[in-house]
């Protein structure tokens, strides 16, 4: 991994936000910029060159990402906007069908509101009921999992790793347990895609959605998984070009078959586009290696921060690159303003996670979220930072 | 006001904030402020009577700035008329706009004189006023005075 591959690495900043974002390197830059310099064209909609190559190119990002997750077959993979608009498509075109009056979904207070609200207002509609599975030491234990799972649970949607406390969840083993009672596991994997391998067979996931941004990629794309026969049976939440086959004035209409009848009107191709290359990064490098690099760093800043009084670390026993802490008697957004004054950026607030604090006990903190462009030397760098923290209130005030 | 001193009252007032924690709340009308663009959060109890505030306090979480400016701004209000705390507001907010204002009657309020410098601050330096105006809307309506 070169830090050079990321023009904005060549600024003075120190990013440790890459739970919310990532930067992007030249080649996914570049891959954008070449489909708005070198081959605008729609895609699925011309016989002439441009088009067919974007066709291609698209079509070929859509196997890559099959790869990435180890799906079965490119028409299980649908392009969106990102987790946000994924999560919706599950709750609005497949449950709202599948679920009956009564049904229980399984999630947990820790879950990023994408995955919170769309269910509570689902619950609202048609009155399926939403439980908390109780946190234990913050984390999702597999025996409480067990409890929680009622004759009437149906659904599971759990986050693969939390964006705020980071703890990697069991998922193979929930999957197992919600199949056993003839349910389903959706999961938000918006923090996990980008850092730990993902394969969707071998963990038996339903529904995955993660976001293209957040693993090197363009803003605005995500992807969809669904395991063929029930995506086949999601109704789509958009209507119009590029999704149907054939439709007359005598009302007579067909839809294309998966995955196109999911993604009606010109779709983010410059995103999609971009998305193959931060794959093709993320390829050439190797998610394990990517995975050991950000526990590595979280490791060394956890020893670092000991030598350090009045710092509270929420998260020691997570195992991903996410650190979550608060200065004592000090505002986390206050922390990150002060942090900020020396070009080190990190995360104040309840991380769109507004339920957590009922497991924490604390509302805000401030979250440092590694990714494979960060050193120890940043690390250096903010601990000798947090180490002259009296001076806080004189820097931001 | 010079820099030091400004620094000095807020920090004294975000870290001992006067009247934060309400344990009996019989009587007194509860407003919430939230900052959408951060996460400063407050709940303000104003206490009326015979059209006056005679008393209030606060609760929740927030930056440095706003919680000192709800502590400051409780210690103003206490004893004075709905209509005197509307134009203590009116002021404070002609500052924090830069207007022409009148610098005696704000007091420690002062120490805020230079946040416009800070746009993304002025809300977290205008939420306490924000609530108060919520809560003596809600005593008009209910006409509780």
């Amino acid at each position: 991994m070169n830090r050079d591959d990321f023009l904005m690495l060549n600024n003075d900043y120190i990013y440790f936000d890459n739970g919310a974002t990532t930067f992007k390197p030249n080649s996914v830059v570049n891959k954008v910029v070449d489909y708005y310099t070198k081959y605008t064209a729609n895609s699925h909609r011309g016989d002439y060159d441009l088009s067919q190559k974007v066709d291609y190119l698209y079509e070929e990002t859509r196997d890559k990402v099959k790869n990435f997750i180890n799906a079965s077959s490119s028409k299980e993979i649908i392009f969106t906007s990102g987790t946000t608009m994924s999560l919706n498509m599950i709750v609005f075109g497949f449950m709202k069908y599948y679920l009956q009056k009564g049904d229980e979904v399984l999630i947990t207070k820790a879950e990023h509101a994408s995955n919170v609200l769309p269910w509570l207002e689902l619950e609202k509609e048609i009155g399926i009921v939403v439980k908390y599975i109780p946190l234990k030491d913050l984390k999702v234990d597999i025996e409480t999992v067990k409890n929680c799972i009622t004759e009437k649970a149906k659904v599971i949607s759990l986050a693969y790793i939390t964006n705020v406390i980071g703890d990697i969840r069991p998922i193979k083993e929930i999957a197992k347990l919600i199949h056993e009672n003839n349910g389903l596991i959706v999961v938000d994997g918006a923090q996990s895609v980008p850092h730990i391998k993902t394969d969707v067979i071998e963990d038996d996931i339903d529904f995955l959605a993660f976001s293209a941004h957040k693993m090197l990629g363009p803003t605005g794309t995500g992807v969809l998984y669904g395991k063929y026969t029930y995506l086949d049976k999601m109704k789509p939440i958009f209507y119009g070009g590029g999704m149907n086959s054939r439709f007359e004035s005598t009302k007579e209409i067909e839809y294309k078959t998966l995955p196109l009848r999911l993604e009606a009107g010109t779709q983010n191709i410059a995103g999609v586009l971009g998305l193959s290359a931060s794959i093709d990064y993320l390829n050439s490098i190797g998610i394990n290696k990517i995975h050991e690099h950000e526990l590595e760093l979280k490791n060394y800043l956890l020893e670092k921060l000991k030598s350090i009084d009045n710092i509270t670390v929420y998260n020691k026993n997570t195992d991903s690159g996410i650190v979550v802490f608060n200065i004592d008697n000090i505002f986390s957004e206050d922390t990150s303003r002060y942090l900020n004054h020396y070009h080190i950026f990190v995360r104040a607030g309840n991380h769109c996670t507004k339920m957590v604090k009922d497991e924490l006990g604390i509302k805000n903190t401030c979250r440092i979220s590694f990714y494979l462009y960060n050193t120890k030397e940043e690390i250096d760098k903010l601990i000798e930072v947090l180490k002259n923290n009296k001076d806080l209130y004189e820097i931001i005030l | 006001m010079n820099t030091n001193l400004r620094r000095e009252i807020i920090v004294d007032n975000a870290e001992n904030p006067f009247h934060r924690g309400l344990v009996n709340k019989d009587g007194y009308i509860k407003a919430n402020t939230h900052n959408e663009s951060c996460i400063d959060n407050i709940d303000l109890y104003v206490k009326f009577q015979d059209g006056k505030i005679i008393d209030a306090y606060f609760e929740g979480e927030a930056c440095a700035i706003t919680t000192s400016a709800t502590s400051i701004m409780i210690r103003k209000i206490i004893g004075k008329t709905k209509e005197e705390a509307i134009s203590l507001m009116r002021e404070y907010y002609n500052m924090i706009e830069e207007n022409n204002y009148d610098e005696t009657s704000l007091g420690e309020l002062n120490a805020y004189s230079n946040i416009a410098k800070q746009p993304s601050r002025k809300k977290c330096a205008t939420l306490p006023f924000q609530t108060l105006e919520k809560t003596i809307k809600i005593s008009e309506i209910e006409n509780i005075n």
